[in-house]
Formats: structure tokens, C-alpha cells, sequence
């Protein structure tokens, strides 16, 4: 997807908790081909408040695309991923892991629940970088993202 | 193993579902430029597809796939279907699958997303940019990506 498809940034949720990892990903982001705006949730409550526009998220836009931290405060990230995929508004929406976890275990039960690709976060800053970029070209450019929900479906 | 723990010792299994000759060729040659190993599983149609992953009849000996290039129009049992057949079976949803179609209907970018599919490519029209495609596929799931191991 490119931004002529669509005709306006592509939106992001990133859905992390540590504020040197929520830095990197903004610089790599920034240097993408693709507008892109980031919308940033610490913890997982946080999170659902976004995706389902409560409080002072009412006018929060409908990500096109969620990156998602597993082990994050209040409510961790398996539990998002969950909900998401059993929303039938937004199921749709892909869901891309972004963790330092490599247990296997994490990466099985995030596929078995429609993850939509598993990434561990190296700890050295340039290939955190490298591999955000490689997250941010395969999504944005490789990829056709759901179209946006329709005015009436997402007035539901 | 080394740091990267998900990648298997054993070559990556590919299942590519494509009935359109010229795409399986370069898709194979694409393929074999192997930063990491892999091997190439290919069907050519749906039902197929379905006999291959829960290996049935002449696929009893198959492999499981760690991931799947499924093309959407296809013979017998479209792509659509097999996806459903996939991402509602507990043994097989958490093999990624990727839709690689010509296809760029809304419709069925939607239904498939709807349905699971991991990611939606269209495509290019022009033989050198679908290699280029399916070589940056290749990177990001095989050397980016951490892919699902579930038993044999």
C-alpha cells in the first residue's frame, strides 16, 4: 500500500511501554518512504481505549495497522491480541508482535490467536532499527492493508 | 542454535499454492537464492492444498508447512476456501499465510483479513517485479519474521 492508495498516512498504534523502544521505532518510522502517523499506548488498557475510542480517545482514528508489545503493564499484550481478534470491528486490522520475548510459547499462542506475524526485538539499537524498517517496508509497501471500515461500520 | 531460536534447524517448509506455471517457476527461483535454507512445496489447485495439509491420500508422507503462499483464484477449491479451511483448523491456524493474488478487489482484501490471512500481496504485472516481490517476501518471513513451530 502506498499513500496515493489511500490518499491519507497510514495510522499506527504502537503499543509499547518502554520509552527507549517507543524512540527508536519513531525515528525509523520517520525515515519511511510512507506518511505515516504514530499514536502511542503504554500499556494495554490504554490500548483497547484507543481501539475502541473511549474517554479522551473519542476521536482517536482507526489504526491501519497495530504494532504490539507482549509484556506491557495493567492489561499485557496477549490479552489485546485477544480482544482485538474477537472484535468483530476490528479483526481485520492486522496485529504485528513486537517483543524481546523468543519463547516459543509466545510465538505459537500468538499465531494460534490470528497474530498476524511474530518479530523479536533485537536489543542492539541498529538492528532494532534495521528490523523496524524492514516491518514498516514489508508492511507499507509490500502489502495491501484493509481497506478502512465504511462510515457506517464504523459508526457501529 | 544461535540467537535466532524460532528459525528450525531443518529447512523452512514452503507450501505454495499456485496454479499458474510461470508464477511457480519464478517463485522457485526466487526461492532458491537461499539465505536460509528452505524447500518448496508446491500444489496447484485447492483441493490439493487441503489433502496436502492434513494429509490426506498421496500427501500422507507430507510435510507440515511452516508457512503458505496461497493465491486466491484457483481451481476446484478457490484460495478463500482453503484459507478458512486453514485458520479454522486448531492444528493448522497458526501456519502464517500469506495471499499472493492478482486480485485487488476490496472485497477481497476484506474477506480475507476477515478470514485470518496473515498478509494480502497483490501481484506486480511485470515478470522482474514479481521476482523482486517474492524475494523481499522471502527475507522479511525467513529472516525478520519468527515463524510458529508446532510438533510434527
Amino acid at each position: 500500500m502506498t499513500t496515493e492508495d489511500i490518499g491519507r498516512p497510514v495510522e499506527i498504534l504502537l503499543v509499547e511501554d518502554n520509552p527507549g523502544d517507543v524512540r527508536l521505532t519513531k525515528e525509523a518510522l520517520k525515515e519511511s518512504k510512507v506518511l505515516n502517523n504514530l499514536v502511542v499506548a503504554e500499556d494495554g488498557e490504554e490500548a483497547i481505549k484507543v481501539l475502541r475510542r473511549e474517554g479522551e480517545y473519542a476521536d482517536a482514528a482507526r489504526p491501519d495497522i497495530i504494532f504490539l508489545d507482549l509484556n506491557l503493564p495493567r492489561k499485557d499484550g496477549r490479552e489485546v491480541l485477544a480482544e482485538i481478534k474477537q472484535d468483530a470491528e476490528l479483526r481485520r486490522i492486522p496485529v504485528v508482535i513486537l517483543t524481546t520475548s523468543k519463547a516459543e510459547e509466545d510465538i505459537l499462542r500468538t499465531y494460534d490467536l490470528h497474530a498476524n506475524c511474530y518479530i523479536t526485538k533485537p536489543i542492539d539499537m541498529e538492528q532494532f532499527i534495521k528490523v523496524v524498517k524492514a516491518t514498516e517496508n514489508f508492511w507499507f509497501t509490500i502489502v495491501k492493508l484493509p481497506p478502512a471500515l465504511t462510515a457506517a461500520e464504523d459508526g457501529a | 542454535m544461535s540467537d535466532d531460536a524460532s528459525r528450525p534447524a531443518r529447512p523452512v517448509q514452503i507450501l505454495l499454492v499456485e496454479d499458474n506455471p510461470a508464477d511457480v517457476r519464478l517463485t522457485l527461483e526466487a526461492f532458491r537464492e537461499n539465505d536460509v535454507a528452505n524447500a518448496l512445496h508446491v500444489v496447484n489447485d485447492g483441493h490439493e492444498a487441503i489433502a496436502f495439509l492434513r494429509r490426506q491420500g498421496p500427501y500422507k508422507d507430507a510435510v507440515r508447512p511452516d508457512i503458505v503462499l496461497l493465491d486466491l483464484n484457483l481451481p476446484k477449491v478457490n484460495g478463500h476456501e482453503v484459507l478458512a479451511a486453514i485458520k479454522t483448523d486448531e492444528q493448522l491456524k497458526h501456519i502464517p499465510v500469506l495471499i499472493l493474488t492478482t486480485s485487488q478487489a476490496e472485497e477481497d482484501i476484506m474477506r480475507t483479513y476477515e478470514l485470518q490471512a496473515n498478509c494480502y500481496i497483490p501481484k506486480p504485472v511485470h515478470l522482474d517485479d514479481f521476482v523482486t516481490l517474492v524475494k523481499y517476501i522471502r527475507y522479511f518471513w525467513l529472516s525478520i519474521v519468527r515463524l510458529p513451530q508446532r510438533g510434527p
